[in-house]
């Protein structure tokens, strides 16, 4: 929805009050045309007004907080359909389900295996969002004493029944958490929809295959003046995986092209149905569940429930939505300096990289991990990797020479040699020339450079 | 006016009228009604349907289904004697608004050479048959459903084995003897060697219509498009996640006289956690180019999804990741299925359960929105 800075500002109050902390209306205008400001900051917006321009600000798909506190989490915000047109918010929420009639153990040993679960990847930790709560006993009470367990497990809910009286049970003693209430379908709207705006909690719309119908229901939730609300229009596997992938896509063009205010919100897949009928080998299942996920992030899902929380699992869905989620505008690169690993002195060596954030928290990583004590020379190639920036001219002696001489490392150490990538050896005269320095030519993958040092250093 | 008259006039703009405190008392009463006021009752039910229909159409759904301008020309791989492959043909973004014609293509990797620094989940499936490019290529057809075989040439990369053309040459007619899929004959990715390697097996693969891998704008690529079009074979067009570059090298190969039908591009694929997202940008820009009629984007998608392989979670022992043997099966088939779903046809992999994986998703893509049974999910919450 393209709103310029001009549209908004013709709504704003135009008094310059600096209350929002902006200098003028004009500057706050910019700010919230770029999704860099709150519309809330303006104390002097009211009533009609300050509806007005929410509603025009309003992203295609409608953004949704699940649970409180430090871990709660929001899904939906999307603007396009490609990430390349602008970027895309809000990374799916990945949530992992644990189920009412698990013995005490085992469900309190999930939950801390779900919560503390975490890889780093560039410099990012790479973690799980939500607990999926199922009423698989079918009873309430087992229900509410399983959501009793979670009341103050910091980590964002989602209750998992069809039945309005569990529900209601759960949310008695959770509903204050903002869990999402999973799921109000054609047999129970009115009571669903009574108890999301009863606990003014957001609410997921569970209509198998059948768009047609999710329209009317959906119609119904809002016109019973729910706001938020989940999309599932149902997770298949097999032959009609196609289906699915088939309805995400039409209902996330229905809310950025069509702008239909039935289907602007946010969408919702469970992997987890690949566990419905396993394979022989749970690692097949495993696999196939990860796919999924993989697929249907690819396709749109905002938020996903999955069964299994393998690291070796969690890894490729959590990996693939960090490279989705990536703002395309902004280059991926970090400072150009010097940077000290381990206990450095004149004597330690001296190595070379680019600024691209992947290079550099794999080379960074390889360093720690391996032990060494170095100086790493970043040097600034509009964050670009080594290979590519050989290739397009930026790693090159004179700017080699120029990162040398500005960070002054001539008088950190006292020797004169210069140890490049692998993948650089190209430049390696150039860059001796440029420097004065002696060039060697260091390994190809940053993971031998431990031991590539023992050798030679 | 008379009263009557009066109030009727008042009538004619109202829907509804509520009388308070009114009483009468009768004991018999006749009614009769009058035309004007019939007329008023039409009026007003007739409002109300009108109302109901526009309330109807906003709830009607309509499926958002779009025309395009253009297509992807259609690739056709394999000689005469040889089992034909079919890439590209699309008509649409997406298969609910027309099923894609061919189902996505695996194309096996076969080297000239044994690979011993492949990684064990993959290593420890060929480890039979790696000294013979030609009992691989059976092995991968037979056991592991390739669609296609890639036989890479990297043998005769000067700093690999500097194999002669002649040595190159009977590695490929080996292969071609060996399997009746087509295939897809790689260079070593040596800039002087590959157009004479290519060159090479275009003559000696004359008749079996392969895809030569790859033209790229920094070798002779001329040489490579003139002895494609000389033994009827297609061109793999190469450019590295630049839309700009691949118009370019297309427009180049076409002027050498191949055409859209006789050309595959391969975007470059980054694997997952390695740049993907840049893979993403570019196959999705050049597919909608393609069929918002962007002639010279037109061709086929080619990914080199064994790149996945490159990376370290794929391959690499560390006790945080969890056991190596399922990370570099996921990771190829995670880069592949999202290339796939931006358009790809054609995917070059290594590894048997990331080839079925994809293969099974990506047919689904051949056939029309709910035409396949699926399983009831209604109560999936208690089912496992």
């Amino acid at each position: 929805m393209k709103v310029t800075a001009m549209d908004i500002y013709k709504l704003l109050p135009k008094t310059n009050c600096g209350k929002c902390g902006e200098a003028s209306c004009m500057a706050f205008a910019a700010k919230l045309s770029q999704k860099e400001a709150e519309l809330s900051a303006c104390p002097q917006l009211k009533g009609a007004d300050f509806e007005k321009l929410a509603n025009m600000l309003a992203p295609a798909v409608r953004e949704i907080k699940i649970g409180t506190g430090d871990r709660a989490v929001t899904i939906g915000g999307d603007e396009v359909l490609y990430r390349y047109e602008l970027t895309y918010y809000n990374p799916t929420a990945v949530a992992v389900d644990l189920s009412d009639d698990m013995d005490d153990s085992a469900f309190d040993q999930k939950l801390v295996k779900i919560k503390n679960l975490e890889f780093e990847r560039t410099g990012e930790i790479l973690k799980l969002n939500a607990v999926a709560l199922r009423n698989k006993s079918g009873d309430a009470e087992k229900f509410k004493k399983a959501a009793e367990k979670l009341k103050d497990s910091e980590i964002p809910v989602i209750l998992c029944s069809f039945d309005p009286k569990a529900m209601d049970a759960a949310l008695d003693v959770i509903g204050s958490k903002r869990p999402l209430i999973y799921a109000a379908t054609e047999n129970n709207i009115d009571e669903m929809s009574e108890l999301a705006l009863k606990h003014n909690c957001p609410i997921s719309l569970f209509v198998p295959n059948d768009l047609e119908k999710m329209k009317q229901l959906s119609r119904k939730l809002r016109e019973s003046g729910v706001k938020d609300i989940v999309l599932d229009p149902g997770t298949y596997i097999g032959e009609a995986i196609g289906d699915t992938m088939d309805n995400f896509i039409m209902i996330r063009r229905l809310a950025v092209e069509e702008k239909d205010d039935d289907f602007r919100f946010p969408i919702l897949a469970v992997p987890a149905v690949c566990w419905i009928n396993p394979e022989e080998d749970e690692i097949l299942t495993k696999m196939k569940e990860a796919t999924t996920a993989a697929a249907l992030m690819n396709r749109y899902a905002d938020v996903m429930i999955l069964h299994g929380v393998d690291i070796w699992e969690m890894m490729p869905v959590l990996t693939l939505r960090q490279s989705l989620y990536t703002d395309p505008r902004k280059p991926q690169s970090v400072e150009a300096k010097i940077y000290e690993f381990g206990t450095v002195d004149e004597n330690s060596p001296v190595i070379m990289t680019t600024n691209f954030a992947l290079t550099y928290y794999t080379v960074a990583g390889d360093l720690k991990s391996g032990k060494v004590n170095c100086y790493l020379l970043v040097l600034d190639t509009n964050g670009k990797a080594v290979d590519v920036a050989v290739a397009g001219g930026q790693f090159n002696g004179k700017a080699a020479a120029e990162l040398m001489k500005e960070t002054g490392i001539e008088k950190l150490v006292n020797h004169k040699k210069l140890i490049i990538p692998g993948l650089a050896a190209s430049v390696s005269g150039d860059i001796e020339d440029q420097s004065g320095w002696e060039v060697i030519v260091g390994t190809r993958d940053s993971s031998e450079v431990p031991a590539f040092l023992a050798k030679i250093w | 006016m008379d009263t009557m008259s009066q109030i009727l006039k008042l009538l004619e703009k109202t829907d509804s009228i509520e009388i308070n405190e009114f009483r009468m008392d009768v004991d018999e009463l006749e009614l009769t009604i009058m035309p004007t006021l019939q007329n008023v009752v039409q009026k007003v039910v007739e409002k109300q349907i009108e109302a109901k229909k526009e309330f109807e159409s906003q709830i009607e759904f309509k499926y958002p289904v779009k025309d395009y301008a253009g297509k992807v020309n259609e690739v056709k791989l394999g000689g005469k004697n040889r089992k034909t492959v079919k890439l590209g043909g699309q008509t649409s973004l997406y298969r609910f608004e027309e099923p894609q014609p061919n189902a996505p293509t695996v194309t096996f990797d076969v080297f000239d050479i044994p690979m011993n620094g492949l990684p064990r989940p993959i290593k420890e499936n060929f480890e039979d048959v790696m000294h013979s490019p030609g009992e691989w290529a059976q092995k991968a057809v037979k056991e592991f459903g390739a669609d296609m075989i890639t036989l890479h040439l990297i043998g005769t990369d000067p700093k690999v084995k500097d194999k002669s053309l002649k040595d190159a040459a009977k590695d490929l007619e080996e292969v071609l003897q060996a399997v009746k899929v087509p295939l897809v004959i790689g260079g070593s990715g040596n800039p002087k060697k590959d157009p004479l390697v290519l060159e090479m097996a275009a003559e000696v693969a004359d008749g079996e219509r392969c895809l030569l891998a790859s033209a790229n704008l920094d070798l002779d690529y001329q040489k490579i498009a003139q002895a494609a079009v000389k033994h009827d074979h297609a061109v793999l067009s190469w450019a590295i996640s630049d839309i700009n570059m691949q118009k370019v090298l297309n427009k180049a190969l076409m002027k050498e006289g191949l055409t859209a039908n006789d050309i595959v591009m391969d975007p470059t694929t980054c694997a997952l956690g390695y740049g993907i997202e840049f893979s993403i940008d570019v196959m999705t820009r050049t597919r909608l180019s393609a069929l918002k009629g962007d002639e010279i984007l037109q061709m086929p998608m080619s990914s080199g999804t064994t790149n996945a392989w490159g990376s370290r979670e794929a391959w690499m022992k560390k006790d945080e990741w969890g056991p190596t043997k399922y990370r570099g099966p996921i990771w190829e088939v995670v880069t592949g299925l999202t290339m796939m779903l931006c358009g790809v046809d054609i995917f070059m992999m290594l590894h048997p359960l990331s080839v079925k994986t994809l293969k099974e998703i990506g047919t689904t893509l051949t056939y029309e929105y709910k035409s396949k049974e699926s399983q009831d999910i209604s109560d999936w919450i208690n089912k496992f």
